[in-house]
């Protein structure tokens, strides 16, 4: 029963860049879609959908599409109103919030464009799609409300008649004296935001498969909460808990956008039901455009106010939040997952934030990558440039004199967080060094000089953001119904290997390459012997899924947890096999040894089967070889960094390029650095998008007029530059790992790096702010503007 | 209706003959019909590129044709690209951490494949441009770019080398500020706006 340790040095698995053991079935197309599942005897289901933002409802028949061929059953949101119940909103941000009902299927009004308001079931996806022509649906129109400020105006027409009000909530936050920061400051400035409204879009469209099996239900969905969900299935349809398994097969992409109960989960689980046949849906991306949620939609009114030597006196953000036509999973809590973020690095006396939710008839806001804080970040970093230009200081300069020194942490600012770790000196330092700051500002100075027509123009974003949600405490505090944990089980095999389960759900994240890493290293053995098991409520019921940059930070360290529980019951046992004190066991590399006399040893792997045998246990310690783990943060953990971004502005027509993107992280300790830099990378072409390409577009009547990818513009390969990426390494004291997460960083960071660029290359033609996204007509638009203001043509 | 058309072609290297609706489109008789899923659905507007396969050996968005056009092609998907994964173009993918989600990834290393067929040794920006019709949500494209000109170097382009992070790349640990090597590739330039 003992093993000699291998005598080579073990190559520790943290910190290395890994292939990932993702990929194989992804690049040879043997993914496990949930669209590519089709039970036997297998229903589609479609959906009528509103084409009206607001109406009322007069009838619906469904009895047309009854009779068409292959259609099994159709239904109207009456026929199911007994037992649809209500979506739920799990973030209800103030004790007196207007929460609407929100039936899966609209039964008396519909409040946007692609509300359901019936479906049909039959064999083949074609002919449920072909009889919904034949469902009649009788609407009275009535007003759209699109615009936020036009919402709450008096005498506004109302989204839900029976609230009195457009106002879902009014959220404060106050530190510090505010009125006297600003009374006492030498420069106070006012500018006013918007955060367009933007689309997920994630590349898989969404879908659910829906299953009665034995006594209950399987259902899968491409979804980033199969915990979640499955909580709230029970509470919306009361089908019993344990009666509901949730998948969540291979999903591709989420970014917030399935983060969420949506109403074709809820109506799949009860026509199964209903039925008792398996059912299918797969959004059109069309319908995905128009029904799955989409992302920001903020007005910000932002007051800063400085002495003339730029120090920080005071931060006053007044917010408009648009919920669209409903509560959601957590739409009211996105802009407050911002609020306190937008002080960023900077120490200053006072800060007061106010948000009001608004109710238009568009379909409704929650998570889109980043959730709160990139608008929060976008604020700040923004009217810190506008300040610099004030002051006629550099940008770089006025942030120096205001951050948090590395010395100071960890740091409690005005925003009520406290900041464990950073050095924002050092980040700043480095992507100062690989951007060639000075180099281009001596650059931008030539063509300033010579009038070209061409502009360059130099970004700036110094950010910080609140990841690893969460705390369950502090979310418990600020009315969110859930808490922050994550779950992890880690259970060694007979033969050694090792099965994780992990409750965090991955859909692209990598989770089963880095949870091998961290299990490999902590456990001692190979990389190839672990297997990572997760997005199956009946293999892992406990957990709380993925969002928030939260997976390695609370997921990960409960692995870790887990992974020490299995070394610990472990060591009692080899120490009973090496007939030792248990206190005199030391556990390196895998192996189980005798202090002070490296042999013989025992391999955990062994012990693994030694657990599994049961032929010669001590007193006290169970067969095989297993445990669980929770991790409940006591705090978040805080990712910072420096972005550099320089874009090129042809005045003449407007068109932007981004020329060269530095992006320095500190994402604190790293355990895949492949994985870290492709996270990096894909949350700045988001962060980029926003600011230069994406923006859903409504007409007054409230239709989406970017309602396909045509229309919509998510960037393609040819629309990005290549990015210059390097991290620097101050570790999170929060966990063991030592991480802060990564997921969200780029997008946070980036959009307030491009669009400063683009107003830096234009502020010698007077223009202070281009709208986003920065698209050549609108920066054309601000240049004449511009001109106009300061007299004359240009 | 009237007839029903039938269609015959070889989908990585089977054979197979269908009688089909006339409307029905090459990616939904891959997927629905014939149970071949490993090619993806990603818009209802060919725009994503999600759905490319080969068809006689270029480049298809398979939710642009209808399977009746297909008759009598030799079609190639993901799924029969390359015995065990093994082409240079999805080794790439896997080096370079080019796939995240992968749901991009069948259309993207299909297309890639036949711009590599056209093209053997493309520059970064001739690659940005030629995948332009394949949409990523997750990658920011950065790596598929790497990515592609790894496989053209390993297929025999004679081009600059543009070198995935090594395998063993063990960071400095715990020392604040430790830096590693910044990952910059060609020159930026990609960068077209719109
Ligand atoms: S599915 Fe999008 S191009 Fe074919
Ligand atoms: S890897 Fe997710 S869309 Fe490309």
């Amino acid at each position: 029963m003992t093993a000699t340790p291998d005598a080579a040095e073990r190559v520790p698995e943290i910190g290395r860049a890994r292939r990932r053991k993702e990929d194989a079935r992804l690049l040879t197309g043997r993914t496990r879609w949930t669209d590519n599942l089709d039970p036997a005897g297998v229903l589609h289901v479609a959906f009528v959908r509103s084409p009206l933002a607001h109406g009322a409802i007069r009838s619906v028949d469904v009895s047309g599409a009854l009779a068409r061929p292959g259609v099994v059953a159709a239904f109207s949101g009456a026929d199911l109103a007994a037992e649809q119940g209500s979506l739920p909103c799990a973030w209800p941000v103030t004790a007196d919030i207007v929460l609407p009902d929100h039936p899966p299927m609209a039964v008396e009004e519909v409040r946007y464009v692609g509300e359901a308001v019936a479906c049909v079931v039959a064999r083949d996806r074609y002919a449920a799609a072909d009889a919904l022509e034949a469902v009649e649906v009788d609407y009275e129109p009535l007003p759209a409300v699109v615009d936020m400020a036009a919402a709450l105006a008096e005498g506004a027409p109302l989204v839900h008649a029976d609230k009195g009000t457009n106002r879902s909530f009014v959220w404060p936050f106050e530190s510090g004296d505010i009125a006297a920061a600003v009374d006492g400051a030498e420069v106070v400035l006012r500018r006013r935001y918007r955060q367009q409204r933007l689309i997920p879009a994630a590349m898989e469209p969404r879908a659910v498969v829906c299953a009665p099996e034995g006594e209950g239900f399987t259902l899968w969905s491409s979804t980033q909460v199969p915990h979640i969900l499955r909580v709230m299935l029970a509470m919306v349809t009361g089908i019993p808990e344990h009666l509901i398994r949730v998948v969540a097969p291979d999903v591709g992409g989420g970014f917030g956008s399935k983060l969420q109960v949506t109403a074709e989960e809820v109506l799949a689980l009860l026509l199964a039901r209903r039925l008792d046949r398996p059912v299918k849906w797969t959004e059109s991306r069309t319908e995905g455009f128009q029904t799955t949620h989409h992302g920001r939609d903020q007005v910000q009114d932002v007051t800063i106010a400085a002495d003339r030597d730029g120090r920080l006196r005071g931060l006053k953000v007044d917010l408009l939040a648009d919920m669209g036509a409903y509560l959601m999973l957590i739409t009211p809590g996105i802009p407050i997952l911002g609020a306190f973020m937008f002080p960023g690095i900077y120490k200053m006396d006072a800060y007061a934030f106010s948000c009001t939710g608004v109710f238009t008839t568009k379909v409704p806001t929650d998570a889109y990558r980043g959730a709160g804080r990139p608008e929060a970040t976008f604020a700040i970093e923004r009217i810190m440039d506008e300040l610099a230009a004030e002051l006629g200081m550099d940008p770089l300069e006025l942030r120096r004199r205001n951050w948090i020194r590395h010395e100071e942490f960890p740091y409690t600012g005005v925003g009520g967080l406290t900041y464990d770790s950073g050095d924002y000196e050092r980040a700043t330092a480095r992507a100062v060094e690989l951007f060639g700051y000075e180099e281009l500002r001596a650059e931008q100075a030539r063509r300033r000089e010579a009038g070209d027509p061409v502009q360059l123009g130099i970004g700036i974003s110094t950010y910080t953001e609140m990841c690893g949600l969460a705390p369950s405490r502090v979310l418990g505090e600020l009315s969110y119904a859930a808490g922050g944990w994550e779950h992890a089980s880690v259970r060694m095999l007979p033969t050694g290997k090792v099965e994780v389960v992990t409750g965090s759900t991955p859909h692209g994240q990598g989770h089963a390459t880095a949870w091998s890493q961290i299990v490999a290293d902590r456990l001692g053995v190979p990389f190839e012997d672990v297997r990572v098991l997760s997005g199956d409520t009946q293999v892992g019921p406990r957990g709380m899924d993925t969002y928030g940059s939260r997976s390695l930070v609370v997921g990960g360290t409960a692995v870790v947890r887990a992974c020490e529980r299995v070394v610990d019951k472990a060591r009692r046992l080899a120490a009973h096999l090496l007939e030792a004190d248990v206190g005199d066991v030391e556990f390196t590399d895998g192996a189980f040894a005798v202090r002070g006399t490296p042999e013989p040893s025992v391999g955990i792997q062994a012990v693994a089967l030694a657990a599994f045998a049961a032929h010669d246990l001590p007193e006290g310690v169970e067969p095989s070889l297993d445990s669980d783990a929770a991790f409940d943060p006591d705090n978040f953990s805080f990712p910072h960094g420096t972005h550099l971004c320089a874009v090129e502005v042809d005045t003449e027509t407007g068109r932007v390029s981004v020329r060269s993107y530095v992006a320095v992280d500190d994402v604190g300790k790293v355990v895949n650095p492949l994985i870290v830099e492709g996270q990096v990378h894909g949350g700045l072409a988001q962060g980029i998008a926003q600011a230069l390409y994406e923006e859903a577009v409504h007409d007054a009547e409230g239709n989406l007029l970017t309602s396909t990818m045509a229309d919509y513009l998510l960037p393609s390969s040819a629309d990005l530059p290549d990015f210059v990426t390097d991290r620097t390494e101050t570790p999170a004291t929060g966990n063991p790992l030592g991480a802060k997460g990564v997921g969200e960083a780029g997008t946070i960071a980036s959009t307030p790096a491009v669009v400063n660029a683009v107003v830096d290359a234009l502020r010698p033609y007077g223009v202070a702010d281009v709208e986003m996204p920065c698209k050549p007509e609108r920066v054309w638009r601000a240049l004449w503007d511009a001109a106009a203001r300061n007299g004359g043509a240009r | 209706m009237g007839r029903v058309p039938r269609v015959h072609t070889t989908i990585d290297g089977v054979v197979y003959q269908d009688e089909v609706e006339p409307r029905l489109l090459l990616i939904h008789y891959l997927r629905d019909r014939l149970g071949k899923v490993g090619t993806p659905i990603g818009c209802d507007t060919s725009n994503c590129g999600a759905c490319t396969v080969h068809v006689d050996g270029l480049s298809v968005k398979s939710c642009s044709m209808l399977a009746v056009q297909a008759d009598g092609c030799a079609i190639t998907t993901i799924e029969g690209l390359a015995p065990d994964g093994g082409h240079p173009v999805q080794r790439a993918f896997a080096d370079c951490h080019a796939l995240q989600c992968g749901y991009c990834t069948p259309g993207m290393v299909m297309a890639a494949v036949d711009l590599l067929r056209e093209n053997p040794d493309p520059s970064e920006a001739e690659i940005r441009e030629g995948l332009e019709g394949n949409l990523c949500r997750c990658t920011g494209y950065v790596n598929i770019v790497r990515a592609v000109r790894a496989a053209a170097e390993e297929m025999g382009a004679p081009g600059a080398r543009i070198h995935p992070a090594p395998e063993a790349a063990v960071l400095p640990g715990g020392v604040p500020g430790a830096e590693s090597a910044a990952h910059a590739s060609a020159p930026a330039g990609g960068g077209t706006g719109r």
